[in-house]
């Protein structure tokens, strides 16, 4: 998260550990002939957590992002610039949601019934746990406290209303990240471990782990069955926590999958759960793409399969939590919409009061609660947005094949998860970030390598493809045609325009370097 | 689907199911009360009025007026144009209007005596996740910050529940109106060793909450000679800041900074809120101001959990990039509280109560020791529920704010209309008549 860093970054060693400072411009406060060492000094007088790394934000994927930062690419002003492919943003029906505006603009203006509504909107904090904001105002209650109602509703329209909501079970919080982190909070100890099946979002090193102190035991996955999660690998990440003497408190899926594109199937959940139940471990699903769904086999929640296979098993059910945002159905990322959805009344206590920390705002929630209201609007909303994203899928999938590329077969997600490894020099991590700096840097797309989400294989790459125009994304596919042709033909880059990035290179190898070491090490 | 009524077999963190989360105190409980009666001037007019928020509603109409006449600002123009940019902005840097026109209003708010670098403002979804935040990053679990009493109840929660911090009280007392002192300091740092707790540094509120008051310069250098000193932090939540009845009488640690030249001013973090100032606690803006690089940078990516929604960023960044609404809003909201304040200081005297001198915030700290039976703690608790079930007055009691001398009130008067004040006045001056008269029997009318 938060793909613009901006600023200049110096690296300073501080007792043989690498870290990045950001300098603002300050230098009005500080000499800057003598801001190393004060900042050297002052690390010590910070905690472990802000000077330890677990913000995850040396990793390649944050590096990608920095670099794309530096050279965007932009259709008249910077045609050889680099085009971002690392970012699972949603831009594909925004026209949608505009539209809606402009057609709405006298229910979103803060006057219900006649009146203003502004101050009630703007006293309104209170977190569904707190009695004392539940007004007998009939207008905040129109325009607000319907919220979670809404929520639940729109929620069980993404999953065809298979499976009821109940609005007292959701918390809302500031994003996925924040729910994420907040279930982290309530369901495991510092030192605890969830076990995460490679590969995974990035972001959960920080999101699970950083203020956390819990760790992430990867289940690893394999492109021999299409890295569907197994028994075994179940297994045999439980036994390595036990090696490690991590005490498992849970196992946190994504589902549909980031980076794969894949919704779980019906067996896959199934062994979750017979598995969860056996060790008597908690199952956190983030289903923030459940509806970017444009294929069969239709989505299955964890909750769904839980009610097959055990519709009586009540400590299952209070076992059971699910993660969900507006961020990326809606596209609506900078709003920070997320919410938890939980029997455990137990949880739903703690993390109501967590969600202090990280409330959704008032005016946001009273925007929202008017266009999650349309019902009409939302389920045309929902279809349309999932045949643009299937569309989108397919022209990246056949502009791939036409470079000889070959796709993980998908059917929800803002992203395919790409075979590379016939591209590797070998079959290692070092020729994947060999292979990712050029990409980077002189075919010019920000792709995401697979390490960086801890695939255990070398070669596969995450590509966004709706983030972007048409355009850009044709053009994007042209690069890599032409990026292959070259590998399989002749040299490449010499008659290239983007003379910037490879006077650039240099300079990005060298610090690229450092993070293969880093990664090295880490892993 | 029922969850027994039992312990859940799978366990839940220490932090979930402990009481760090501090609801269970009667600042909370009397929210409660407030909330099965709630005072409404026509149809519930026997009810708990609520003088345990402290909510500023008294300039509402300056904001709403602003709206009307920029619709525009809270609509992102015409047709929406600007909508997609808006909705897909999660840099955690904050949109870069926001933050000028956040470093541009704090520098208004201190009357220009203090200059505020854009670069510096780290956003988070108001002041209770910078406090949060900013404990996580400078101190360890286990470590303690030293915060004066009487505090503000929600900092044993914001403080100590996730980040498995201490805090280690700092004692003032009415013999110098509750200011701190460096013996208290000491005293306060001498004990958390005694207990081989590490002190990471003193977090402190000016305006102070509760007791509604500036802390002096001279006591702020002192605070500032005591951190230098023991090389620990400094954090100085000045949410109040704007509360101030008179823009001359607030100093804030940036100016005391600005005279040292900043000096030594990286172990100094500032956390600011729209809620109190602007009366908008709904739409979560905080900001942490740090003169250190690496806490701004640290902050900065920490403030990914909690983001400011990015509409609510383009409203205000609007909103308080005019000049002219600023000025005029900061003058006009000072002069009401004020008068406010004024108001209910006459009134409580009226009725022979005394309170601390106050010159800022939302609340007055009242002291009503002299009717306590005994000056124990319970003696309080029982005034304080008997304020609550028979006057029917929602009031914080001083041991909710860890205040060590019982009898202390805090009583907040900027969350409801002027009518609403002088009906919770009366019954105030009711009780007290009621009590000279019958000795202590609390037989009377509510009006």
């Amino acid at each position: 998260m938060g793909p613009g860093m901006g600023g200049s970054i110096n690296k300073i060693n501080v007792g043989g550990a690498w870290t990045t400072i950001v300098h603002a411009s300050t230098s009005k406060h500080v000499a800057p002939a003598e801001q190393r060492n004060k900042l050297c000094r002052y690390m010590k007088m910070l905690s472990r957590k802000a000077t330890c790394h677990s913000h995850g934000q040396d990793s390649s994927y944050f590096l990608g992002l920095q670099e794309y930062e530096k050279n965007p690419y932009h259709e008249v002003h910077n045609p050889s610039g680099i085009i971002q492919m690392g970012l699972a943003e949603n831009q594909l029906s925004f026209d949608l949601i505009e539209s809606w505006l402009s057609r709405n603009s006298d229910r979103t203006n803060f006057i219900e019934n006649g009146r203003s509504i502004f101050r009630d909107l703007a006293l309104f904090q209170d977190y569904h746990g707190l009695p004392a904001f539940k007004k007998a105002d009939e207008n905040l209650n129109l325009a607000v406290n319907i919220n979670s109602q809404v929520l639940a509703e729109f929620v069980e329209e993404i999953r065809g209303n298979k499976v009821r909501f109940d609005p007292n079970k959701l918390v809302l919080t500031a994003g996925a990240t924040s729910a994420n982190e907040t279930l982290i909070f309530c369901l495991a100890e510092p030192g605890e471990a969830f076990l995460v099946p490679t590969p995974y979002y990035p972001g959960f090193d920080r999101d699970l782990k950083w203020r956390t102190e819990v760790e992430i035991v990867p289940v690893h996955c394999s492109s021999l069955n299409h890295f569907r999660l197994t028994k075994s690998a179940l297994e045999e990440a439980y036994q390595q926590a036990q090696k490690l003497k991590l005490k498992v408190k849970g196992v946190l899926i994504t589902n549909p999958s980031n980076p794969l594109g894949t919704t779980m199937t019906k067996d896959e959940l199934h062994h979750l759960i017979t598995f969860a139940v056996a060790k008597e471990i908690h199952i956190v699903s983030d289903e923030i793409y459940s509806g970017t769904v444009f294929d069969s086999p239709s989505f299955v929640s964890v909750i769904e399969a839980a009610k097959i296979k055990y519709p009586k098993d009540t400590t299952l059910w209070s076992r059971i939590h699910i993660v969900y945002s507006l961020s990326k159905d809606l596209g609506l990322p900078g709003f920070r919409v997320g919410m938890i959805y939980s029997n455990n009344e137990a949880v739903i206590s703690a993390a109501t009061k967590m969600s202090s920390f990280g409330l959704v705002s008032s005016q946001t929630q009273y925007l929202l609660s008017k266009i999650l209201g349309d019902r009409k609007f939302t389920k045309y909303y929902i279809k349309e947005n999932q045949r643009r994203v299937k569309k989108r899928h397919e022209m990246l999938v056949l502009g791939l094949k036409k470079a000889g590329i070959r796709c993980l077969k998908s059917n929800a997600g803002l992203f395919c998860w790409v075979d590379m490894r016939h591209l590797l020099r070998t079959s290692t991590f070092d020729a994947e970030m060999e292979l990712w700096k050029k990409i980077v840097c002189e075919v010019g797309l920000n792709i995401s390598p697979g390490s960086s989400c801890h695939c255990s294989e070398p070669g596969w790459f995450r590509v966004c493809f709706s983030n972007m125009s048409k355009e850009t994304l044709n053009l994007s596919m042209q690069r890599i045609k032409a990026f292959v042709d070259s590998i399989n033909g002749g040299r490449y880059g010499q008659n290239d325009a983007r003379s910037l990035c490879s006077s650039r290179s240099k300079k990005v190898t060298c610090y690229m370097g450092f993070i293969i070491v880093k990664i090295c090490l880490s892993t | 689907m029922t969850i027994e009524d039992e312990q859940p077999s799978v366990e839940l963190s220490k932090v979930a199911v402990s009481e760090t989360h501090g609801e269970d105190s009667p600042y909370f409980a009397g929210w409660k009360a407030y909330d099965e009666d709630p005072y409404h001037e026509s149809s519930n007019p026997s009810g708990v009025i609520q003088m345990g928020l402290a909510e500023n509603q008294v300039s509402f109409d300056l904001l709403e007026e602003y709206l009307e006449h920029h619709p525009q600002e809270a609509s992102w123009g015409k047709g929406a144009s600007g909508f997609r940019e808006n909705a897909l902005f999660q840099d955690y840097h904050g949109l870069q209007s926001f933050r000028n026109a956040m470093a541009s209003f704090m520098g208004q708010v201190r009357g220009e005596r203090a200059k505020f670098d854009p670069d510096r403002v780290v956003l988070t979804a108001g002041a209770t996740a910078a406090n949060e935040l900013l404990t996580f990053i400078l101190a360890n679990p286990g470590d303690a910050l030293l915060v004066p009493t009487p505090y503000y109840p929600g900092f044993d929660r914001d403080l100590r529940w996730r980040t498995g911090v201490n805090i280690v009280p700092v004692h003032c007392d009415s013999s110098n109106n509750f200011q701190v002192t460096p013996q208290a300091l000491d005293a306060a740092y001498s004990k958390a060793e005694a207990m081989n707790i590490k002190v990471r540094g003193v977090l402190i509120t000016n305006p102070s909450n509760p007791l509604g008051a500036t802390i002096q310069r001279s006591v702020l250098g002192e605070i500032l000679d005591f951190v230098t000193r023991k090389n620990i932090h400094l954090v100085s939540d000045e949410i109040y800041s704007g509360s101030a009845f008179s823009s001359t009488e607030f100093v804030s640690i940036a100016e005391v900074l600005e005279a040292r030249d900043y000096k030594d001013s990286e172990r100094v973090h500032i956390v600011y809120s729209l809620s109190k100032d602007l009366g908008l606690p709904g739409f979560r803006v905080g900001t942490i101001y740090s003169y250190n690089d690496w806490v701004v940078t640290t902050a900065r990516r920490m403030s990914s959990f909690t983001l400011i929604s990015s509409q609510t960023q383009q409203l205000l960044a609007s909103m308080l990039s005019d000049k002219s609404f600023t000025q005029n809003y900061i003058k006009t909201n000072r002069e009401r509280l004020k008068k406010r304040y004024q108001t209910i200081i006459e009134g409580l005297r009226n009725a022979g109560i005394d309170c601390l001198e106050g010159n800022a915030g939302l609340f007055c700290w009242m002291n009503l020791s002299p009717l306590l039976e005994k000056p124990t703690r319970e003696c309080e608790l029982d005034l304080w529920n008997t304020v609550l079930q028979e006057v029917k007055l929602n009031i914080s009691p001083g041991s909710s704010c860890h205040c060590s001398e019982p009898g202390w009130f805090r009583v907040c008067f900027a969350n409801m209309s002027e009518q609403t004040l002088e009906v919770a006045l009366k019954r105030i001056h009711q009780f007290m008549e009621g009590r000279k008269t019958n000795g202590g029997n609390l037989n009377f009318l509510l009006i």
